[in-house]
């Protein structure tokens, strides 16, 4: 499933927006999960998950096609962890669906 | 600050114009279909963000880390987030603190 797909699925249960007010709010909700975890805040949502950053140490790394070494400098990464209904659900479903689109 | 589905709501409204009841009911259905698409054994991809993937994994030995008895991890699916490329960058280029 795609972002355009969603804002499809949403625009008709919603079909008192308009798609475009559908597709701007999907959009401006994106931003904004980005906008928070670039400046270095969380986001908790109840019964989804949590995003946050992890820190990673600087390292020596190398090139992998030249084979040069490169100092990496300290960074963060986006982390996200299921929430206990999201991994409860997706859990219960593993018999039942096979996995696809991945 | 941290963000919740409350200051989602708040930013709808400012931004677009959408009344509460409208935004609140946009931001839970967008989280719905993201959980029902993964319930139903689907990844969900949104550019420019990141991508929910599904893994399957087998039963493993496991232990109890107070007791030191050995329990097998019984086999689970697990849902995994791979941010993309432009989530991440922006996220390298913070310097500060985190909350």
């Amino acid at each position: 499933m795609t972002k355009s797909e969603i804002i499809d699925i949403l625009s008709r249960k919603q079909s008192h927006l308009s798609g475009r007010d559908v597709e701007l709010s999907v959009k401006i909700l994106l931003e904004q999960m980005s906008d928070t975890l670039s400046s270095g805040s969380r986001i908790e949502i109840r019964g989804f998950g949590s995003f946050s950053l992890h820190y990673r140490a600087a390292r020596r790394g190398r090139n992998p096609k030249t084979g040069e070494t490169v100092d990496l400098s300290p960074k963060y990464v986006p982390h996200f962890k299921p929430g206990k209904a999201l991994r409860d659900r997706v859990d219960a479903s593993k018999e039942t669906f096979p996995i696809t689109e991945q | 600050m941290t963000l919740t589905k409350a200051e989602m709501v708040e930013h709808l409204f400012d931004e677009l114009g959408l009344n509460k009841r409208e935004a609140k009911e946009l931001v839970e259905m967008f989280f719905e279909e993201v959980r029902g698409a993964l319930e139903r054994g689907e990844g969900v991809k949104l550019s420019g963000f990141g991508n929910f993937t599904l893994r399957d994994k087998k039963q493993r030995p496991g232990r109890n880390p107070k007791s030191g008895e050995a329990i097998p991890v019984s086999a689970r699916r697990v849902v995994t987030f791979r941010p993309g490329q432009k989530l991440k960058q922006r996220v390298e280029n913070y310097a500060g603190t985190v909350e």
